[in-house]
């Protein structure tokens, strides 16, 4: 039987996977992609314990989650954009002009 | 109303401080002056009212308002007019106003808003020592106190562009600053001691104490009194700054360093007479110091070429001749020489300064001389001051200052009489130096000795300052006559009039006591009352004749010291410079006023300085303060160098930082919930 | 079983995308993922969460995601110009981050654990109720979380100008 328990070591490893691919790609377009992955790894999590509550609220607050991410997803890439203007790299070790 | 003898001036100095600069001089002197005579006029009044009160408690008082009211310290601003009081407003405004007149023309040649500026300042000087003397307490004394010595560096640093104006007005605020640490600290042991700073009060809580035996409290108190006194008027040990005041203009030295303010110490102790009474440790002290004082600046005048600091010299050994009375406990005597001093002496250096005026600025007598025919007022009234300082009679002078030296006599102190005789003898030559080689003689022009051909500029002191000079004279020739003593068939007036205020009165009019307080003292301490009895009713014969025979002796040695001056400046100028060669070193010291500036520098002023340079200000300024301050800067910059390295600028290090939050925050809950399953056992 | 099928295909798809050098794969994969997901959620008794899943973000965000990379048309990945002197190359960088992970992964398994012993029930068994019909999600959504709705329309509408303004060419 499937209990609650698998989701959320699903939702967990899901998670790892995104923050592994946030530190270890080189290639910005590829960390906002990991980012996505995070988030729908707490997705399924909210989906799942709204399951086991029985309470509709878990996909009220996927259904944010997915609008937030959809505007973050947005504007990062706008940003993105404009940020390559400047330099010609994709490689979020080539922006580190801000510092001391 | 009392409280108008002090709002005049006041209002007066507010009007100039304000709006001076834009007034005419005529203005602005003109309501100086009229603040002034109206003070007189509300002295009169004040004085007229008190006269009408007979008796024992003669006075007028008045609250103006409560001041400090808090807890026991009930200090009302109350003024009040008594015999007294009487004698030292009346003197501080008739003269103030002479004074003030005397300056319009004197001071005519500054700026206008200079004119304003000096006028403001006199009258803010002039309200001040009125506060001073009609104050019922301690601290009203003090505010005027510590106010007139404000006005006295305001006045003698007047004009500032000059060093040493400047120089000498801080060292008078200066040294009068240390008397005041003194004085205050009088004070307040003298409230630790009685509970009150009124001086009715004090007066009536000492009265039935017994004298104070040996060197007790009461004695520390009326000590640091008189130290503080001593800086104020010029006494051994604080008087270095009385003759470098006289940078300040003319008439300010008039007013300010010879009729009134260096007074102040004198009136305090008359005031306090009562209390004075009771510590005779310290009146011996008073009257030793106020001798040796008048001694030493006597000789120290001697020798002096400048004309203002014959008399500044002059006028610190008058007032050594005052504490000498206070000291004997010839209260009375004491105010009676402080009230006739004030006018020869104004009237002197109001002449100097019209000396001063005709030869645009020449104040060294060397290079002086022949004056008499050029300015023919001057000379008059210069001539009456210096007679009646010299103690010739009738003039005023001689019967204050020989009802000093009786006195003295008669307490059997012989070696305070003697030294008083040998300053009177030099009193006299000195003063008569000054007049031969100023006005007599061959005019011995600047450097070099021109002579004739500055003759032409000479011209005499204008009218307001002529006036001014002729109503001093008489004053100083007729003033002495309220206190012609008994010996001589006069009634000694002031001296009656005086003694109400140098006893006690309680609130309540207990007769009996102050009647046994009198009896008390006229067994003999050299209290006011029992010399008065001593003088004119015990062995009353005796002592006139005792008295007539003093004043005998004083007017020769009066006589003989102006024939000495006359001798030596007149008769053989070269005899005084071959003395001045074989005395050499002893003319030299005497020159440099035995040294006693370079020694107060060397003792005091440059130790303190090295202190302040070396250390305060190089270890504890710089190094502590400046350290702990500018090291807290520098700490902060260092923290912040080391903590500025977190901003690498690289998103990834940004993004690590944020897991390794996640991570403790997840941490923190997940160790939240092990505890809360342990508290539920499970 | 189909719980794993589509978990396995799921967690195969994101490790794939974290480690494609083509962009373009990766947001290809990532679209395969989502399929997964919103098979789980169908699993879960959330039809509505799994077509919005389909809808939003594969079809629209991942869309998007490719528009940009083909627009900026980097075909490889970087060099290692940057990676040398990188401060989290550092060797005290690197321990801490081994140390973070190993912390992460730590937390991660005792909470599953945690939550392991105290869940028995199948979620299957759990009654689904009328929770997750499109009209019960409706009527909630307009009535206890009506402001967050409206909030969220102002979002996307910023987020809308936002990128708009930050994409936009400079003037010259």
């Amino acid at each position: 039987m499937i209990t609650l328990n698998h989701y959320l070591v699903l939702s967990a490893l899901l998670f790892t996977i995104g923050t592994a691919g946030v530190f270890l790609r080189r290639n910005v377009i590829t960390v906002l992609l990991s980012i996505e992955i995070m988030l729908n790894a707490v997705n399924l999590t909210f989906v799942a314990a709204g399951r086991q509550f029985a309470s509709v609220d878990g996909q009220i607050i996927v259904f944010f989650v997915m609008t937030v991410a959809a505007a973050e997803a947005a504007v990062g890439l706008a940003l993105i954009i404009a940020l390559f203007r400047h330099r010609e790299s994709l490689n979020p070790g080539a922006y580190a002009s801000l510092k001391w | 109303m009392i409280a108008l003898i002090p709002l005049f001036p006041f209002v007066g100095f507010l009007v100039n401080a304000f709006f001076g600069k834009r007034l005419r001089k005529s203005l602005s002197g003109g309501l100086a002056c009229a603040a002034m005579i109206a003070a007189f006029a509300a002295s009169v009044a004040a004085v007229w009212s008190m006269l009408a009160r007979p008796g024992e408690v003669r006075a007028v008082e008045q609250v103006v308002y409560t001041w400090i009211a808090s807890g026991e310290l009930d200090i009302p601003f109350a003024l009040r007019v008594d015999p007294l009081a009487a004698v030292m407003i009346l003197v501080v405004t008739g003269i103030g106003s002479l004074i003030h007149i005397y300056s319009t023309a004197y001071m005519h040649e500054e700026t206008d808003s200079e004119y304003a500026r000096y006028f403001s300042y006199l009258n803010l000087f002039a309200a001040f020592m009125l506060v001073l003397v009609l104050g019922t307490t301690f601290p009203v004394l003090f505010v005027g106190w510590e106010g007139v010595g404000l006005c006295s560096y305001l006045l003698i640093g007047f004009w500032y562009r000059k060093q040493s104006a400047i120089d000498a007005g801080k060292k008078a605020f200066v040294v009068n600053r240390i008397g005041d640490f003194a004085f205050l600290l009088g004070m307040l042991l003298l409230w630790t001691v009685f509970g009150t700073l009124d001086f009715q009060q004090i007066a009536a809580q000492v009265a039935p104490m017994p004298p104070e035996a040996g060197f007790g409290v009461l004695s520390v108190a009326t000590l640091l009194l008189f130290i503080g006194a001593t800086g104020k008027s010029a006494q051994i040990p604080l008087y270095t700054w009385l003759p470098d005041a006289m940078e300040g203009p003319t008439p300010v030295s008039a007013l300010i360093h010879a009729a009134t303010m260096v007074t102040a110490g004198v009136y305090m102790i008359g005031r306090n007479a009562e209390l004075f009474s009771h510590t005779p440790e310290t009146l011996l002290i008073v009257a030793a110091i106020g001798a040796v004082t008048a001694l030493m600046a006597g000789t120290i005048g001697l020798v002096q070429n400048d004309i203002k600091r014959v008399l500044a010299y002059s006028t610190v050994s008058q007032l050594g001749y005052m504490f000498l009375a206070m000291g004997m406990g010839a209260y009375a005597a004491g105010i009676f020489h402080l009230y006739t001093h004030a006018f020869f002496k104004a009237l002197l250096f109001l002449g100097s300064g019209a000396v001063i005026h005709a030869l645009a600025g020449e104040q060294d007598i060397r290079h002086m001389g022949g004056l008499k025919k050029g300015l023919p007022v001057t000379y008059w009234t210069f001539l009456i001051g210096a007679v009646a300082i010299a103690g010739v009679p009738p003039l005023a002078g001689f019967f204050s200052k020989d009802e000093i030296l009786f006195r003295t006599f008669a307490a059997g102190h012989w070696i305070f009489w003697s030294i008083g005789i040998v300053t009177s003898l030099l009193t006299a030559a000195y003063m008569f130096r000054l007049v031969f080689l100023t006005f007599h003689g061959e005019r011995r022009g600047p450097a070099g000795g021109h002579g004739a051909g500055t003759h032409a500029h000479l011209h005499d002191a204008p009218p307001a300052m002529a006036a001014v000079l002729v109503t001093l004279a008489v004053g100083s020739v007729l003033a002495g006559f309220v206190g012609v003593p008994a010996a001589l068939g006069g009634s000694n007036r002031i001296e009656h009039f005086l003694a109400p205020s140098f006893s006690a009165h309680g609130a309540v009019d207990d007769h009996g006591a102050a009647a046994s307080a009198d009896a008390a003292r006229a067994e003999g301490f050299g209290g006011e009352a029992g010399a008065i009895e001593a003088a004119e009713h015990g062995g009353a014969d005796d002592h006139a004749a005792l008295e007539r025979t003093l004043m005998l002796v004083s007017t020769v040695i009066a006589l003989l010291g102006i024939g000495l001056a006359y001798f030596f400046y007149m008769r053989r100028p070269q005899a005084a410079e071959a003395v001045a060669a074989r005395a050499g070193p002893l003319h030299r010291v005497l020159l440099h006023k035995y040294y006693v500036d370079e020694a107060y520098d060397a003792a005091v002023v440059q130790p303190i300085r090295r202190l302040s340079e070396r250390v305060l200000w190089r270890q504890v300024d710089a190094g502590l303060i400046d350290g702990a301050v500018n090291g807290t800067g520098d700490f902060v910059g260092a923290g912040s160098a080391v903590l500025r390295r977190l901003q690498t600028g690289s998103v990834r290090a940004y993004a690590a930082s944020i897991f390794l939050g996640v991570v403790l925050i997840i941490g923190y809950y997940l160790w939240r919930i092990v505890q809360v399953a342990a508290q539920r056992g499970v | 079983m189909l719980f794993y099928v589509f978990a396995a295909a799921t967690v195969g798809a994101s490790l794939l995308v974290i480690g494609q050098r083509n962009p373009v794969y990766s947001v290809m994969l990532l679209i395969a993922s989502f399929g997964g997901l919103a098979g789980l959620y169908v699993l879960l008794d959330a039809p509505f969460a799994a077509v919005t899943q389909i809808i939003i973000y594969a079809g629209a965000i991942m869309v998007l995601f490719l528009f940009v990379v083909m627009l900026l048309n980097v075909a490889k990945e970087d060099a290692e110009e940057h990676e040398r002197s990188h401060p989290l190359n550092a060797p005290g960088a690197r321990r801490l981050g081994a140390a973070l992970a190993v912390a992460f992964l730590v937390e991660m398994g005792w909470a599953v654990w945690h939550v392991s012993t105290r869940q028995s029930g199948a979620l299957s068994a759990v009654p689904a109720g009328d929770v997750s019909s499109v009209r019960q999600i409706g009527r909630v959504l307009f009535t206890d979380y009506a402001l967050p709705f409206e909030v969220t329309s102002i979002l996307i509408l910023v987020a809308l100008l936002g990128a708009i303004v930050l994409a936009r060419p400079k003037p010259r």
